[in-house]
């Protein structure tokens, strides 16, 4: 049995430490949570995301009050009842619309912050397969988000989407009619993926957040430089008053400023986003209600899967879906193909600069093509595009294996 | 300094992804129509000076307008009911008591005389294969033909009211093929307050009579436009209105006449109806901004304080 002053007031800070720790946890959480000094603004990527998260977290509250699941009535409710009647809906549904969106842009400068400075490596693998599976679980959210105004996007994306499970030669229509409920997309498809994107995939995300934080605590933030920190030693020397000696920093207040004051620049960013330009998070096509006997002419999902979408499209049924597949995956094992023994930027390290970049502008490339028709040349640099980025893989295994010791 | 280089390789491949999936992506999905600005250019001038004493004795008399629609601003009814009308001609003839404000004279001129090629709906409409339009042409009251109709488009300028509301353009322009139940509007107006349930579905199924009628003329029946705003460009809206067979070859949807103030005047309804937020955000916006401006400062002080003695 624990001590307990009897003369501590209640709520008292040593009343709550006695119960709660508190003193403990705020040194462990906050202030003698050690965060390298050398660092650029791309470090406050994951705190940009955790705002935005919480943004979405609050207006998706919001917006379920009076969202309603139901095929007849889902659009209406959305574009009419929140849109006109409920005081600031149009407010919090562009919020959501937007963050949705942004967070994925967001989602991807972190991961390639983390490509591009070696983050992933020596320790920090299970910071990136975390952040990896944040990503799929994210991806996960957004699609089933983007069936619940039922509009014509909606419903062609699901009927897209879902039929990919048919294993294209495997045939596999069962599959799709028990993932759908149904022959087609209809209510029970919209109130199966309702439920997963108000209650199972937050869950899951929050948890993997949390993992996401817990994974980094042993290895510790990577630096700009790569450089391998005594993070004790470098925090004695911190509080010993020697400032400018240590190469840490402690998380709050000192990082924090930092991660504040790029998030109120972002969020200059984002609210411009939601009242002036938000066209480009929530498709005109989205509008027209659902309607299964009028497929429109240009159908493609949201700018952050159209990457993987082009990988798909240039193939046949079979090897488009095998190509899908594995650029699917292929994220998930970057610390196991990267055999190189350095740490460091991309700038340091030779032939994987050029890889990187090849990554960059293939993604981006392939992002481009995955929107337009597929048509002409278009087809063409698709399957170039695609072919690059499947080679990429074993480009990288090589390269790194020829890497000298920096 | 370093970071703002990294900044701006951060913004350009931003901006790279941005141009690519939105303006060059859509700009190659969907063809370039050229806005005629409301000119009809294909129309011919009205090269005669209109009198429009002479032309309300016409719309009265020889030109028979009468016999199909209403002007109730001078206290004409219609011959006979919307859903009666709809099982005649396929759709409800409009009143003509504002048309004047509304729509283009030259466009007017053409209606009178030539019905389907002011419509633009002559691939439909094809006299020679035995399919009439149901509005039938003016042939002449026995003068100058081209005098005659310049002098009833002047009447209908007479009579027409100076102001004109966003919602009263919708109705005569659009209003009697597309519903907007976003306005607790169908093809029929406003939908009434009824006291008892039977009362309110029989009139939902003279709505639905109504619909029936129309479906058989156009094909298929009309969108409901409550979001239509937001579900097309402003470009794209304002093409298709002025030459619908621009956007949609062979689409049934009549080219509608407007001139340039009586679309703004549509254009005005419909963002009011599916747009609603437009002026709230328009005087929200900047102050969320100023906030974040003001808030980002503050930040950047705090920061500048924290690791003041840093480096």
């Amino acid at each position: 049995m624990a001590k307990f002053d009897e003369n501590a007031r209640p709520f008292s800070e040593k009343w709550l430490d006695e119960r709660l720790g508190v003193v403990t946890l705020k040194k462990v959480l906050s202030t003698e949570y050690w965060i390298p000094k050398d660092i650029n603004f791309l470090w406050a990527m994951g705190m940009v995301l955790a705002a935005t998260f919480g943004l979405l977290l609050i207006s998706g509250i919001f917006l379920l009050m009076y969202y309603k699941p139901d095929a007849a009535l889902a659009f209406d409710s959305v574009n009419y009842t929140i849109m006109t009647e409920v005081g600031y809906g149009w407010l919090w549904r562009h919020i959501h619309g937007v963050g949705a969106s942004i967070v994925f842009l967001i989602i991807y400068i972190h991961m390639f912050t983390g490509i591009y400075y070696g983050s992933y490596k020596k320790g920090r693998e299970m910071i990136w397969i975390s952040g990896m599976l944040l990503f799929v679980a994210f991806s996960a959210e957004a699609f089933s988000g983007y069936m619940l105004p039922w509009g014509q996007m909606s419903y062609w994306a699901g009927m897209v989407i879902t039929n990919l499970f048919s294993g294209g030669s495997l045939e596999a229509y069962g599959l799709v009619e028990w993932i759908r409920g149904d022959y087609v997309p209809g209510d029970a498809f919209l109130t199966r993926f309702f439920m997963l994107h108000v209650l199972l995939l937050p869950l899951v995300i929050i948890g993997l957040i949390v993992l996401h934080f817990g994974t980094l605590r042993l290895p510790h933030v990577n630096n700009q430089k790569g450089e391998e920190i005594d993070f004790e030693e470098a925090a004695e020397l911190y509080k010993a008053g020697k400032k400018k000696e240590s190469k840490v920093i402690p998380f709050n207040p000192v990082f924090l400023s930092k991660d504040v004051f790029v998030m109120g620049v972002y969020f200059i960013l984002f609210f411009y986003l939601v009242f002036y330009h938000f066209d480009f998070a929530m498709d005109p096509v989205n509008f027209d209600p659902a309607d299964g006997l009028k497929t429109p002419p240009h159908i493609y999902p949201e700018w952050y899967f159209l990457w993987s979408y082009e990988i798909l499209r240039p193939f046949n049924k079979d090897l488009g879906l095998i190509a899908f597949g594995i650029a699917q995956i292929a994220l998930f094992f970057l610390p196991f193909i990267d055999r190189s023994p350095n740490v460091a930027p991309a700038h340091k390290r030779g032939l994987f600069n050029i890889w990187f970049w090849v990554l960059l502008v293939d993604m981006i490339v392939l992002t481009i093509l995955g929107k337009l028709p597929p048509e002409g040349i278009y087809n063409d640099l698709g399957l170039v595009a695609a072919i690059v980025f499947l080679l990429l893989g074993p480009a990288l295994f090589v390269i790194t294996k020829m890497e000298k010791k920096i | 300094m370093k970071e703002l280089k990294v900044l701006a390789v951060v913004v350009f491949f931003s901006l790279l992804v941005y141009w690519g999936v939105e303006p060059f992506a859509h700009g190659q999905m969907h063809k370039h129509v050229d806005s005629d600005k409301f000119a009809y250019s294909d129309l011919p001038e009205i090269t005669k000076e209109g009198d429009a004493a002479n032309g309300g004795n016409l719309v009265m008399g020889a030109g028979a307008c009468l016999g199909c629609h209403s002007i109730e601003s001078q206290g004409m009814p219609a011959p006979m009911d919307a859903g009666t009308a709809a099982a005649s001609y396929g759709v409800n003839p409009p009143d003509l008591s504002n048309i004047g404000a509304l729509y283009d004279e030259k466009f007017l001129a053409e209606l009178i005389k030539n019905p389907a090629h002011a419509l633009n709906v002559e691939h439909k409409f094809d006299p020679a294969a035995g399919k009439m339009h149901p509005m039938v042409a003016f042939y002449g009251a026995g003068g100058d033909i081209d005098q005659e109709v310049a002098d009833m488009v002047a009447y209908f300028k007479s009579i027409a009211p100076k102001e004109i509301s966003p919602k009263e353009a919708f109705d005569n322009a659009c209003g009697r093929c597309h519903a907007m139940r976003y306005d607790k509007y169908t093809q029929l107006g406003d939908i009434p307050e009824f006291k008892y349930e039977k009362d309110a579905l029989a009139y939902q199924i003279k709505v639905l009579e109504y619909q029936d009628h129309l479906k058989k003329y156009m094909g298929t029946l009309p969108p409901d436009l409550s979001m239509i705003i937001r579900a097309r460009s402003a470009h794209y809206l304002e093409t298709f209105v002025e030459n619908p067979q621009t956007q949609l070859a062979g689409t049934s949807m009549p080219r509608v006449g407007l001139s340039k103030e009586g679309y703004e005047k549509v254009e005005a309804y419909l963002t009011e109806i599916g747009d609603p937020s437009k002026p709230q955000r328009e005087a929200i916006g900047p102050w969320v901004l100023g906030f974040f401006l003001i808030f980002s400062i503050l930040a950047f002080l705090w920061k500048k304080h924290q690791w003041r003695d840093l480096h």
